[in-house]
């Protein structure tokens, strides 16, 4: 029985569970005229029935839906005949891809030898048994826990309290997300960065200067281990990113002060939101912008004075990117720069500075921590970004300083490595993870000193 | 009393030198203000000019995605050419020879052509998708079969590109990609009115294809819609709960704090690597299926669930004390007075933010790459397990493709992209002004 329908199911119970607990306490004080004996409104004993009904058994669900696939694949593989069995990790899984292919009806059973089609056979019947039963077990808890909680439905039952208790509960659950999020990102990519340091050793990874792990596929190659020194895409990385900050500082800045400072307040209505328009474009089409037009742009310029540039060049990304973050700093800088209260401009003013005297030796100066956090900050999602350097910047790990030559990201790297059919074992697909985790380690450091330093500076003017 | 005279050669006294110092810096001091603010208005141009390139240069490439070149030809299904035999089944209907068809009435445009070479380069004007088509037509209704009918349908895109202009008929032939002879053809079609331009149904109802004519969006806006279908289902209640636990239940204490730190740094982490955390979580531990929109949408939800709650609370801090006040003084318990009061005046506050949260997660391509989402799927999906892929990730993929015909695909994805986001902004817009409340 799908999922799917066990939930419905279980909806429908806990619907008629309410109006059962709703009822019961009524009859338990003689119909609607005792009701001012019942500790709660009648509703809640309905809400209380209902909870129990539905909570635990989805819970249930939700773990036996997550496990069931684990086991039932352990259980074909425990009933596979020895010599299967016997076979190392990846063939093995090859197998039970077949297996799953011909459960699916993907492919005719006819072609796979007859082991494979009886464990074929097996494992549809073990997956419709694991249906069937989460689903007598749903129904069981729910019928049982609603039961129970009828049959202690009472005058003196605080149902509201409980209710309400419950409540709170899935409120701290929900707000507990946040933090396993957390700890999801930090456990999933350092356990596979572990098992790729213990390939790789970790001074090899952050000092080396080659990298080239498309050489590790070839697992009975002498020297398999292939190149993981990722020092050139650090320098890729930061030679982007820096292109970025030298196109979003100066103008986001500069359009955030003449918005703040200069703009009538009309001009102000009107281009401040276009200029946000650039912050919810999605990046996938800052990338096509840049592989498109801008790259193919800048390589004609450059041509036009006999420079050699790649058709991947930093620049073109690393514009583009630009161009992405500008509202970003421009907002920031916005928020940093209203912040200065007004009496310092009035002092500045007093003593005969022209405005433009006073934003520079004035209000930047005190607004300056908060302008140094959103930098930070823009600098963190420059690093992150994806999609741009994806689509315009290269594949080759190149360490150079040039932004006319192609350069290779942390996160191009990622991309490229993951994308398509994994092994999980091959240091080619874990070296990804230990990049995700140079990525987290840096970005999440960047955004602690960018949050404190902006926290910092506001509650100097508040 | 006279002032004492500074300089006996101008006889200069002190104030008049100071004077015309100052004059001489308040010129270069106003020079320099002018300066600053040219520099700020630099700023914005090259800002809304980058705009403007980005939007007329997606435009200039996409808008033509709405029509599409199509080429009238009168088939005649005939059960010889099909190979079909006696009474065929309709199995044998799905298994005939429709390319023949379409090659018999296109020769029967041009009788003369001759050579192998050249059929082929003429057989090559109708896309070759054509003969589904027919297929399709001729299973729905078998009475077809032995009759004649006039259809239109679809060009080559390279036909396509050169009757859009995309191809430049004044380039050579070689660097063409469109021999001189196809032009001729081309132009003795639409002078008999058999080769038009008309709107493209395709690109709006099918999914992708490696011919570019055949490749549509719908595929994508589906698998677009069942992500954030699931995004919004979990984001939007947990997110809820969390803004209302932290902003009104919540003791100030460390674990407090700490979720609050949490929350604000997951709003920063990169993109990809929430797709690092589904790839190794979802799909590597749990066992979900690789490519299906209940993966993507989990990754999207944990994405966006600081989005939604920052909102969230903004709109719970929005709602006035006095009436918690009110509602507690009347005997309503702490969760009756949230419940009651306080979450229906910041509904509409937090829908925005949950708009916006959609929206950005609509545009968001990095992780759902990670989980295995950019795979080449022709079907429309049909459920939350189904392999699929999403709007932004199939404009990746088209940019990625060699055709020329493509980059008109791409850019017409990315126009419907953008055409979803600014409806849903939009949204987010008149629901602020609608509802919005000042106390």
């Amino acid at each position: 029985m799908p999922t799917s329908t066990v939930v419905l199911i279980l909806l429908i119970l806990s619907a008629v569970a309410y109006q059962v607990g709703r009822a019961r306490s009524l009859a338990t004080v003689g119909g609607l005229k005792g009701a001012r004996h019942l500790h709660s409104l009648p509703g809640y004993y309905g809400l209380l029935t209902a909870l129990w009904c539905a909570i635990p058994a989805l819970l249930i669900l939700a773990l036996w839906s997550m496990a069931d696939g684990r086991i039932v694949t352990e259980l074909v593989v425990a009933g596979l005949p020895p010599e299967l069995r016997s076979l190392p990790a990846d063939q093995l899984s090859l197998v039970l891809n077949d297996i799953k292919n011909i459960v699916a009806g993907a492919v005719p059973a006819g072609v796979a030898s007859p082991e494979i089609v009886a464990a074929s056979a097996r494992y549809a019947e073990l997956q419709q048994l694991s249906g069937y039963a989460i689903a007598v077990l749903c129904l069981a808890i729910a019928l049982g826990a609603g039961a129970f909680v009828v049959s202690r439905i009472q005058p003196a039952l605080r149902a509201r309290n409980r209710v309400e208790a419950i409540v709170r509960g899935a409120l701290v659950v929900a707000s507990s997300i946040a933090i396993l999020t957390t700890i999801g990102i930090v456990l999933s990519v350092l356990f596979e960065s572990i098992q790729f340091f213990r390939q790789v050793p970790v001074t090899e990874f952050l000092f080396g200067l080659n990298w080239s792990p498309q050489l590790a596929i070839r697992a009975d190659q002498v020297g398999s281990s292939g190149a993981f020194g990722a020092v050139p895409l650090f320098t890729g990385t930061l030679l982007i990113a820096g292109i970025a900050m030298l196109v979003a500082v100066p103008v986001g800045l500069f359009s955030a002060i003449y918005l703040a400072e200069y703009a009538h307040g009309k001009v102000r209505a009107i281009v401040k939101p276009m200029l946000e328009v650039l912050a919810g474009i999605p990046t996938v089409v800052y990338g096509f912008f840049a592989a498109l037009v801008v790259a193919p742009n800048i390589r004609g310029f450059g041509e036009s004075f006999g420079l050699e540039v790649s058709s991947e060049s930093a620049l073109a990304a690393g514009l583009v990117m630009g161009i992405m973050i500008i509202p970003f700093v421009s907002s920031l800088a916005d928020d940093m720069i209203t912040a200065v209260p007004q009496s310092l401009r009035d002092g500045s003013y007093g003593l005969g500075a022209t405005q433009s005297e006073t934003i520079r030796r004035v209000v930047l100066p005190a607004a300056l921590p908060g302008i140094v956090g959103g930098v930070l900050l823009a600098i963190s999602r420059a690093i992150g970004e994806t999609m741009i350097v994806v689509m315009a910047a290269g594949l080759g790990a190149n360490l150079t300083a040039n932004p006319l030559e192609a350069v290779t990201t942390v996160t191009t790297q990622i991309v490229t490595l993951l994308v398509g059919d994994q092994e999980f074992d091959s240091p080619k697909t874990l070296a990804a993870f230990a990049l995700g985790l140079v990525l987290f380690v840096v970005t999440l450091s960047l955004n602690i000193i960018a949050l404190h330093v902006v926290r910092k500076y506001r509650e100097q003017y508040e | 009393m006279s002032e004492p005279i500074l300089s006996p050669d101008t006889g200069e006294t002190a104030a008049e030198r100071t004077r015309r110092l100052v004059e001489r810096g308040l010129r270069r001091r106003y020079r320099a203000e002018r300066r600053f603010q040219a520099y700020g208005i630099a700023a914005i141009s090259i800002g809304l000019l980058f705009i403007g390139l980005l939007f007329t240069s997606i435009l200039s490439s996409g808008w033509t995605i709405f029509t599409q070149t199509y080429v009238q030809l009168d088939i005649e299904y005939s059960p010889e050419e099909l190979g079909l035999p006696e009474n065929p089944t309709v199995e044998d209907l799905g298994l005939a020879d429709y390319q023949a068809l379409v090659r018999v009435a296109i020769r029967e445009r041009f009788p003369d052509v001759e050579g192998r070479a050249n059929l082929r380069e003429l057989y090559g004007l109708v896309s070759s998708g054509a003969q589904f088509e027919l297929r399709d037509r001729a299973m729905a209704k078998p009475s077809l079969i032995g009759k004649r009918e006039t259809l239109w349908v679809p060009a080559d895109d390279r036909v396509d590109q050169l009757v859009k202009g995309k191809i430049d008929r004044e380039e050579p032939e070689d660097r063409r990609g469109v021999s001189d002879q196809a032009v001729a053809w081309i132009d003795a079609l639409t002078a008999d009115g058999r080769l038009e331009r008309r709107f493209n149904r395709t690109f709006f109802t099918t999914g992708d294809s490696r011919e570019p004519e055949q490749a549509g969006v719908w595929g994508a806006v589906v698998g677009s819609f069942l992500t954030l279908v699931v995004t919004l289902l979990l984001s939007f209640p947990i997110g809820v709960a969390a803004a209302v636990y932290l902003e009104e239940f919540a003791p100030k204490n460390r674990i407090t704090d700490f979720i609050e730190v949490n929350i604000n740094n997951l709003a920063a982490v990169p993109s990809i690597v929430f797709g690092l955390l589904g790839l190794a979580v979802f799909i590597q531990l749990f066992g979900l299926p690789r490519s299906a929109p209940l993966v993507g949408g989990l990754v999207l939800t944990l994405m966006t669930l600081p989005t939604i709650i920052i909102a969230s609370r903004a709109a719970l801090k929005g709602v006035p004390p006095s009436i918690r006040e009110a509602a507690l003084g009347m005997g309503a318990s702490e969760v009756q007075t949230v419940a009651h009061h306080v979450l229906p005046r910041a509904m509409p506050g937090m829908l925005t933010g949950a708009i916006i949260g959609m929206a950005r997660a609509l545009g968001e391509s990095a992780p759902l790459l990670m989980i295995g989402m950019v795979a080449f799927i022709v079907d429309i999906p049909g459920g939350f397990r189904d392999p699929s892929t999403v709007l932004p990730v199939q404009v990746y993929l088209w940019a990625d493709s060699p055709e020329r015909a493509f980059l008109e695909r791409t850019s017409g994805a990315i126009l419907v992209l953008l055409g979803f986001l600014l409806l849903m902004n939009a949204t987010a817009v008149v629901l602020r002004q609608r509802f919005e409340r000042r106390w």
